[in-house]
C-alpha cells in the first residue's frame, strides 16, 4: 500500500514534469542570446542572459543589435498580431455566446410550435465535423468578397453554435419555475422575462461558455489560415507560423521565436492564473452532461 | 412528461375550488402569451437559425455538390459526375493518406486515453487539490501552433534539450520529425501533451460521481487496488471513456495544425495526414472539386466511424448491466 501511493507520486511527479517542462524551456530560450545558445545547448538556465529576444518580438530591436544575438532578418508585427488575435477571438465570443444564449431560452423555456423539430435540425451540426464545412465557406467568403477582412474570419462563427446552444438549453431547463411564473403573473413579457430573469440567473454557465470559445477561437488556426494571407488581419497563430516558416531553417532564430511564442501564450496563461479553478471544474461539467 | 401533464390538469379541476381570480386569470394569460411567444421565440432564434443555413446547411449542400465537381475556384464548377470518385479510388496517395491518418488516430487515442485514465485515477486516488488538476491542463490552453513550435525546438536534432539528453546516453540523436518513422509517432506524441490533462479532467469528474462506498465494500471483501480498478472502476467509468474516446477520434482525425507547423507532411509524405492532403489540393493545386470530394469522404468515415464505436459501447454497456 506504502508502495504503491509512493509509484502513484512518482507517477504524476513525472507527468507533471513533462507537462510543466516545455513552458520552462519557451521561457529559458526566450531570455537567451541565440548566438550563445549554440555553444552550451543543454543549459538548464539562460544562456548570456538578455531581453533580447522579447526586444526582437516586439520590434524594438535595431537591425544591429538584432544580428549582435544571432536574430534573424524575418520580421513579426506582434503587436498587430496581438490587436487581430484579439478583435478575432473577442468579437466572435461575444456574438456567439448572446446569440447561443437567447436561442437556448426560447427552446427551454417558451412554449412555440415547430420547436422541437427546429431544436432538432440545428443539433445535427454536432455530428458534422468543421473540415466538411470548411471549404465550402472558404468559397462562399470568396464570393462575398471577405477574404482577408475580419467580417469573414470572424461571421461563420458569429450566429451559431450547436454545442452553445445545447449547453446553455440544458442549464436553462433546469431552472425553477417560480420566479418566472410570478413574473408572468405581474404582467412581464417572455423577453422581459428573459432578460431580467433568465439570463441573470444563468450568468455561471455563460461565464464558463465564454471562456472556452475564447479559447478555442484564440488558438483557431485553420480557419484564419484559410481566409486571411494578409498581415493586417492575420492572427497569432498564423503569423507565429509564417514567422518560423519565413526563417531559413539554418539559423532559425530560436530566442526571438520563443519570445513572440511567450507573448502569444500569455493571455491564456492569464486566463488560466485568473480562472484556472473555474476552468477545471467547468470541463468536468460539460463531461458530465 | 406524464406527470407534468397530470399535475396541471388537477390544478385546473382544484382551481375553482379554493379562489376563482388566479385560475382565471392564467386561463386567460396562457393562450395569449403562448401566442406571443411564438413570434417572440422565432426573434429570440432568428440568429441562429440564419447562421445555421448561411454558414453550416448551404455550405454542406455546396460541399456536397462540389464533390461532383471540376472546380478552381476561378471559373465556376463543372459538373463531372463521378469522375472524382473514380480519382479517389485509384489515388494512392489519398489511400497513403487514409492510412497515416489511422495510424496516428490510433497512436495518440490508445496512448492519450491510455495515460488520461491512469493520470485520473492516480489524481483521484491521491486525492490532489485542484491546482495540480489546473496545471495539468495547461497544455490544453495553448494553440496547436505553440505546440508544435515548442516540440520542434526541444526536439531539434542538433540543439534541442530532448536530444542533447539522447545523445549523452545512446550517442546519437533521434531525428524526430526528420525521419519517416519517427514523424507520426512523434506527431502523435505531441497530440498527447496537448489533450491528457484536458482528457484527464473529464475522466476525473466521471470517477467523482462514484460513489466511495462502493470501493469501502471492496476493500471489506477483500479486493486489491487492481482488482477494484479492473472490475468497479472502469465498467462504472465505462460511459465516460465511451464519450472521451469517440471526442479524441473525432479530434484526432482531424489533426492538422501541428502537422502543418511541424512536419508539412513530410518528410516523404510520411506524416501526410489526410486534412493536410486536402489543405494541398485546395490551396496548393486549387483543386478545390477533389478536395470537396476527400473531405466528404472524410465525412463519412467519421460518421461510420462513430456510430460503430456508439453502437458497441452500447452493446457493451447492455452486457454488464
Amino acid at each position: 500500500m506504502k508502495l504503491g501511493r509512493g509509484v502513484a507520486w512518482g507517477y504524476l511527479v513525472v507527468v507533471l514534469l513533462i507537462t510543466i517542462f516545455p513552458f520552462y524551456w519557451i521561457l529559458r530560450t526566450a531570455l537567451s542570446n541565440n548566438f550563445a545558445m549554440s555553444t552550451d545547448p543543454s543549459s538548464l538556465l539562460p544562456v548570456d542572459f538578455t531581453w533580447g529576444p522579447f526586444k526582437r518580438a516586439l520590434g524594438l530591436a535595431t537591425p544591429a543589435e538584432a544580428a549582435a544575438e544571432g536574430g534573424s532578418g524575418a520580421k513579426i508585427d506582434l503587436a498587430l498580431a496581438l490587436w487581430n488575435s484579439i478583435v478575432y477571438a473577442g468579437v466572435l465570443t461575444l456574438f456567439t455566446v448572446v446569440f447561443s444564449a437567447l436561442a437556448a431560452y426560447a427552446f427551454a423555456r417558451l412554449q412555440w410550435r415547430g420547436r422541437d423539430v427546429v431544436f432538432g435540425v440545428l443539433l445535427t451540426a454536432l455530428m458534422v465535423p468543421s473540415v466538411f464545412t470548411l471549404l465550402p465557406n472558404f468559397v462562399l467568403m470568396k464570393d462575398l468578397g471577405l477574404l482577408n477582412t475580419f467580417g469573414g474570419m470572424i461571421l461563420p462563427g458569429a450566429f451559431f453554435s450547436a454545442f452553445n446552444i445545447f449547453f446553455l438549453r440544458q442549464f436553462m431547463l433546469g431552472l425553477s419555475n417560480e420566479v418566472e411564473e410570478a413574473a408572468i403573473i405581474d404582467g412581464a413579457g417572455p423577453l422581459r422575462v428573459c432578460f431580467r430573469i433568465v439570463l441573470p440567473m444563468s450568468v455561471a454557465p455563460m461565464a464558463t461558455l465564454t471562456l472556452l470559445t475564447f479559447i478555442t477561437t484564440w488558438n483557431d488556426y485553420f480557419w484564419p489560415l484559410l481566409v486571411t494571407n494578409d498581415e493586417s488581419v492575420r492572427p497569432l497563430t498564423l503569423a507565429l507560423a509564417v514567422f518560423k516558416q519565413s526563417s531559413p531553417q539554418a539559423s532559425l532564430d530560436w530566442a526571438g521565436l520563443m519570445a513572440a511564442t511567450l507573448v502569444a501564450a500569455l493571455p491564456m496563461l492569464l486566463l488560466f492564473v485568473v480562472f484556472g479553478r473555474r476552468l477545471v471544474n467547468s470541463i468536468g461539467f460539460t463531461g458530465i452532461k | 412528461m406524464v406527470t407534468t401533464v397530470q399535475d396541471s390538469s388537477a390544478q385546473v379541476v382544484r382551481g375553482p375550488a379554493t379562489t376563482a381570480p388566479p385560475p382565471a386569470r392564467r386561463r386567460r394569460k396562457g393562450p395569449a402569451s403562448r401566442r406571443n411567444d411564438t413570434w417572440v421565440a422565432w426573434l429570440l432564434v432568428a440568429p441562429a437559425v440564419l447562421g445555421f443555413g448561411v454558414f453550416f446547411a448551404y455550405p454542406m449542400l455546396r460541399g456536397v455538390y462540389l464533390s461532383f465537381t471540376e472546380f478552381h475556384i476561378l471559373t465556376p464548377p463543372v459538373w463531372t459526375g463521378l469522375a472524382n470518385v473514380q480519382q479517389l479510388v485509384n489515388d494512392g496517395r489519398f489511400w497513403h493518406s487514409l492510412g497515416v491518418t489511422a495510424y496516428f488516430v490510433v497512436l495518440s487515442v490508445v496512448l492519450g486515453v491510455g495515460v488520461s485514465l491512469i493520470t485520473a485515477v492516480v489524481l483521484h486516488r491521491l486525492g490532489v487539490n485542484t491546482t495540480v488538476r489546473g496545471l495539468m491542463i495547461l497544455p490544453f490552453l495553448i494553440s496547436g501552433v505553440v505546440t508544435a513550435l515548442v516540440w520542434t525546438w526541444m526536439l531539434d536534432p542538433q540543439l534541442g534539450i530532448v536530444n542533447q539528453l539522447i545523445t549523452w546516453v545512446t550517442g546519437e540523436p533521434v531525428m524526430f520529425f526528420g525521419s519517416g518513422g519517427w514523424a507520426v509517432p512523434t506527431l502523435a506524441a505531441l497530440n498527447v501533451w496537448k489533450s491528457m490533462g484536458y482528457n484527464a479532467v473529464l475522466i476525473f469528474a466521471g470517477l467523482q460521481t462514484i460513489s466511495a462506498s462502493i470501493y469501502e465494500a471492496g476493500r471489506i471483501d477483500g479486493a486489491s487496488e487492481w482488482q477494484m480498478f479492473r472490475s468497479l472502476t472502469l465498467p462504472l467509468l465505462r460511459p465516460i471513456l465511451v464519450m472521451v474516446v469517440i471526442l479524441n477520434v473525432i479530434s484526432a482525425t482531424q489533426v492538422f495544425d501541428i502537422v502543418q507547423v511541424s512536419t508539412k507532411g513530410g518528410p516523404a509524405d510520411a506524416s501526410l495526414v489526410l486534412q493536410m492532403y486536402i489543405y494541398d489540393k485546395a490551396f496548393g493545386q486549387f483543386d478545390f472539386g477533389y478536395a470537396a470530394t476527400m473531405s466528404l469522404a472524410l465525412f463519412l468515415l467519421l460518421v461510420t466511424v462513430t456510430f460503430t464505436q456508439m453502437r458497441m459501447a452500447r452493446a457493451g454497456e447492455s452486457d454488464t448491466n
